[in-house]
């Protein structure tokens, strides 16, 4: 699939990928979490495009950031000052964790792109006053694009972007249901390259690749290899290797509740519902984060029958070092998996590469058991 | 009234302190033969509605101090390793999970909560800390959902707060079957209002030269505050201690002897080192003489309408210390190093606390430039003295001292 090779390169140079579609006309607005409305930000006339850190040695962030703080959140910040995010034109900040919150601040006080919003989203997504709430932070987010650019945004251009944005939901969907299908449809890295990119690329140039993925996709179908049926679950994870090294053990990936892949895409905005309501309330109905409180099991129901629609034979959890949400949601959702007699390992992630040694020999041993 | 009148330096209020704090916990031990119900509630939660409704509120982050002071910290934290729970998680959190599956700690375990109240105006690690109590002793979870004002307080923050409020108390009259009793609840507002200014007061008694007392000892009253907010007990014990302290400034008597430096301290205690920490500044003739930690329990009293308790309390719980920009923070450091006329500023930077503790290098900086006083950074964390090292620490103070002591002369 040559289309793949489109993504992998939006993955690899975001800051070449944000020129060319500044020379088409379209600023880049980078954002930091899975909550940021995109619809929005694409309908204003801006590229809405997620931010990873690009793992370069943390210097300039040593003088912000204690070493306790997750390597996001730390590597995000090294790139932002030694320049390496000034093709932004701003940034936005969805509420998130605590650590995501202070970065923020220290973000505004650096002020370095012209454009900035804290978007601070309810903690709470299962009450009706939140979603209220929810809905208002929406329409004043709105006026602030709309302050940015000089121009209004109508609700058809809120429609397109809904569209828009709902069809790579729907591809990526696509190409989900079709990889758990038919496991090894495609590796692990490609798929993972295929959400990555979409955050990072043209939404529109995304949206019709995917259309291609789709339907090269469509005429494999290879028969079920002897791998074993892994679930990724956790927070962002955006290191290859690990994908490689799964599949190296005789894994395959038929699923995930992680931010870097289906919490992204996961559920559609409702096309006949008035807009920033209809994005709200994807938000509530989509995959739930730890950093947000949408009833008092709503993960662990999530990812036990994400186990059993998808025939998994266990879960990684993927937990990125520091990560206070996610860590606290560990013991509740291993435990959930043991009741069920679901096996699971956790694996503690950090960006220095030493620990991928380390990382495949786990995995080994963790598809051995399964 | 004191027992050894010849130390003079001695706080007497101290004892009376104790008394309050262990028969409030004997209370709440005790509440269910009462057949009181017992409510937990995140320390910078709105505990005046309990209050009123005759519930016993419960801190878990004072039980937490309590674990940490009675140096039970590395024990628990461990237990909650051993259950699963990062070591990089917020102490109070890990030991209190911890505690309540093996009723550990000084007192043997808090009683059981009929409801859980979070309020995440101090951080998102309460909101994860209480679904996992929440999850674990099968109690409803009420939250309130208080947005970080970054750069101000918005009107949709405003309206979600305020109807928050009423959910509120709609869950509260659901658990306990009975309706809120306006008189009464307007009572207790005033009550919780003079607390605050009461505590205020007590705290700005440090502006003195001598301090009469240090931010030690505010780490030590600031329980009053925090769990008895609202009653008329804290009033009445704060006004003898502002009575105690105005003596003592009359008779000019310092908690350090010789007090040549005052210092302002950042973020929580160190718990399990008070003692040595207050020592080792003492040693150095230097007091702490006031903290950013303690007055936040009467930071945000500017927003309180006594007469108009439940409209005005919404932002009063919003706006408090931890919920609000660095860059106030760094503005509020900035006054409180004014107010107190401090030669030195020390930070904590607390492995537990990440709100409280990214941003802390920033406000240095800003601290530096703005009045050029020194600043130390050392690395611990409130309850878990894994990651204190005592010989690194002292080092660290003595050099700081030194630089001081050059700049005072
Ligand atoms: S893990 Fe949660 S808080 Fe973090 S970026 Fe993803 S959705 Fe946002
Ligand atoms: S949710 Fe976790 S991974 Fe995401 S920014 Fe917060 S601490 Fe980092
Ligand atoms: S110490 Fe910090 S992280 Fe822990 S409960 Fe208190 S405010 Fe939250």
């Amino acid at each position: 699939m040559k289309e793949i090779d489109r993504f992998h390169a939006a993955v690899n140079d975001s800051r070449a990928t944000a020129l060319n579609i500044h020379r088409a006309g379209r600023k880049t607005i980078g954002y930091l979490c899975s909550y940021a409305p995109e619809e929005i930000i694409h309908a204003a006339g801006f590229h809405p495009m997620r931010l990873f850190s690009s793992k370069h040695e943390i210097i300039l962030a040593e003088n912000h950031l204690q070493s306790y703080c997750c390597s996001l959140v730390r590597g995000i910040l090294e790139d932002s000052l030694a320049g390496r995010l000034d093709f932004l034109d701003g940034t936005v900040f969805p509420h998130t964790c605590d650590s995501m919150q202070r970065l923020s601040d220290i973000w505004r006080m650096n002020g370095k792109y012209r454009f900035f919003v804290d978007l601070v989203l309810p903690a709470k997504l299962n009450t009706k006053s939140a979603a209220i709430y929810m809905e208002k932070v929406l329409a004043r987010f709105k006026e602030d694009l709309e302050a940015a650019s000089g121009k209004k945004i109508t609700d058809t251009d809120l429609s397109d972007a809904i569209v828009l944005c709902n069809r790579i939901r729907k591809h990526l969907f696509f190409v989900y249901e079709w990889n758990f299908r038919h496991p090894g449809v495609i590796r692990g890295a490609d798929l993972y390259a295929l959400v990555k990119g979409a955050m990072i690329m043209d939404k529109k140039e995304a949206a019709d690749l995917l259309a291609g993925v789709v339907s090269s996709l469509e005429q494999s179908a290879p028969p079920a290899g002897k791998a074993k049926r892994l679930i990724l679950s956790g927070s962002v994870c955006d290191t290859p290797d690990i994908f490689d090294a799964v599949e190296k053990a005789g894994g395959a990936i038929v699923g995930d509740d992680l931010c870097t892949g289906r919490r992204w895409f996961d559920g559609l905005v409702a096309e006949d519902a008035p807009p920033l309501s209809g994005i709200a309330q994807r938000y509530g109905n989509r995959m739930t984060c730890p950093a947000k409180h949408a009833g008092l099991t709503a993960r662990a129901d999530t990812l036990v029958s994400l186990v059993r629609e998808h025939k998994a034979d266990g879960v990684a959890f993927l937990l990125l070092k520091f990560c206070d949400p996610h860590a606290f949601d560990y013991p509740y959702l291993k435990q959930a998996l043991d009741k069920q007699g679901i096996k699971s390992m956790a694996f503690e992630m950090d960006d220095q590469q030493s620990s991928h040694g380390q990382f495949s020999t786990r995995m080994e041993t963790f598809i051995h058991m399964l | 009234m004191s027992e050894k009148p010849v130390d003079k330096t001695k706080i007497r209020s101290a004892k009376k302190m104790r008394d309050l704090m262990t028969t409030y916990y004997l209370d709440a031990l005790s509440a269910q033969q009462n057949n009181k119900q017992v409510a937990w509630i995140t320390s910078g939660g709105p505990v005046e509605p309990l209050v009123a409704m005759d519930i016993i509120p419960v801190y878990p982050e004072n039980h937490g101090a309590m674990i940490g002071s009675a140096k039970m910290g590395e024990d628990l934290c461990g237990k909650a390793e051993d259950m699963g729970y990062s070591s990089d998680l917020c102490s109070y959190a890990r030991t209190d999970i911890a505690c309540s599956v093996v009723k550990g700690g000084p007192i043997g375990g808090l009683p059981k909560p009929d409801m859980l109240i979070c309020c995440n105006n101090i951080c998102g690690t309460v909101l994860k800390w209480y679904e996992v109590q929440a999850r674990f002793y099968n109690v409803p979870l009420f939250i309130l959902d208080t947005p970080v004002c970054h750069t101000g307080y918005s009107p949709e923050i405003a309206e979600y707060v305020r109807t928050q409020v009423d959910e509120y108390i709609v869950f509260l009259e659901n658990m306990t079957k009975r309706k809120l009793d306006h008189d009464k609840m307007t009572q207790v507002g005033k009550l919780s209002f003079e607390a605050q200014h009461l505590w205020q007061k007590v705290l700005n008694t440090t502006a003195h030269k001598p301090s009469p007392m240090s931010a030690f000892d505010a780490f030590f009253f600031l329980a009053l505050i925090v769990t008895l907010r609202g009653t008329r007990t804290v009033v009445d014990f704060y006004k003898e201690l502002i009575a105690e302290m105005e003596q003592r400034i009359t008779e000019g008597i310092s908690v350090v002897p010789n007090e040549k430096y005052r210092l302002l301290w950042d973020n929580l205690p160190v718990w399990y080192q008070l003692k040595w920490l207050s020592s080792k500044f003492s040693q150095h003739n230097a007091c702490l003489v006031a903290d950013t930690y303690t007055s936040a329990w009467c930071g945000a009293i500017k927003y309180i309408d006594e007469n108009n308790f439940l409209d005005s309390i919404g932002q009063a719980y919003t706006r408090i210390y931890l919920n609000i920009g660095v860059d106030q923070m760094a503005q509020e450091v900035l006054d409180m190093i004014r107010f107190y006329d401090v030669n030195g500023l020390v930070m904590h930077s607390n492995r537990s606390c990440k709100p409280y503790s990214f941003g802390q290098m920033d406000i240095m900086n800003i601290v530096r430039k703005k009045t050029g006083i020194p600043v130390l950074m050392i690395e611990a964390d409130m309850v878990d003295p894994r990651s204190f090292s005592q010989s690194q620490v002292e080092n660290r103070i003595d050099a700081f001292m030194e630089i001081i002591k050059q700049r005072e002369k």
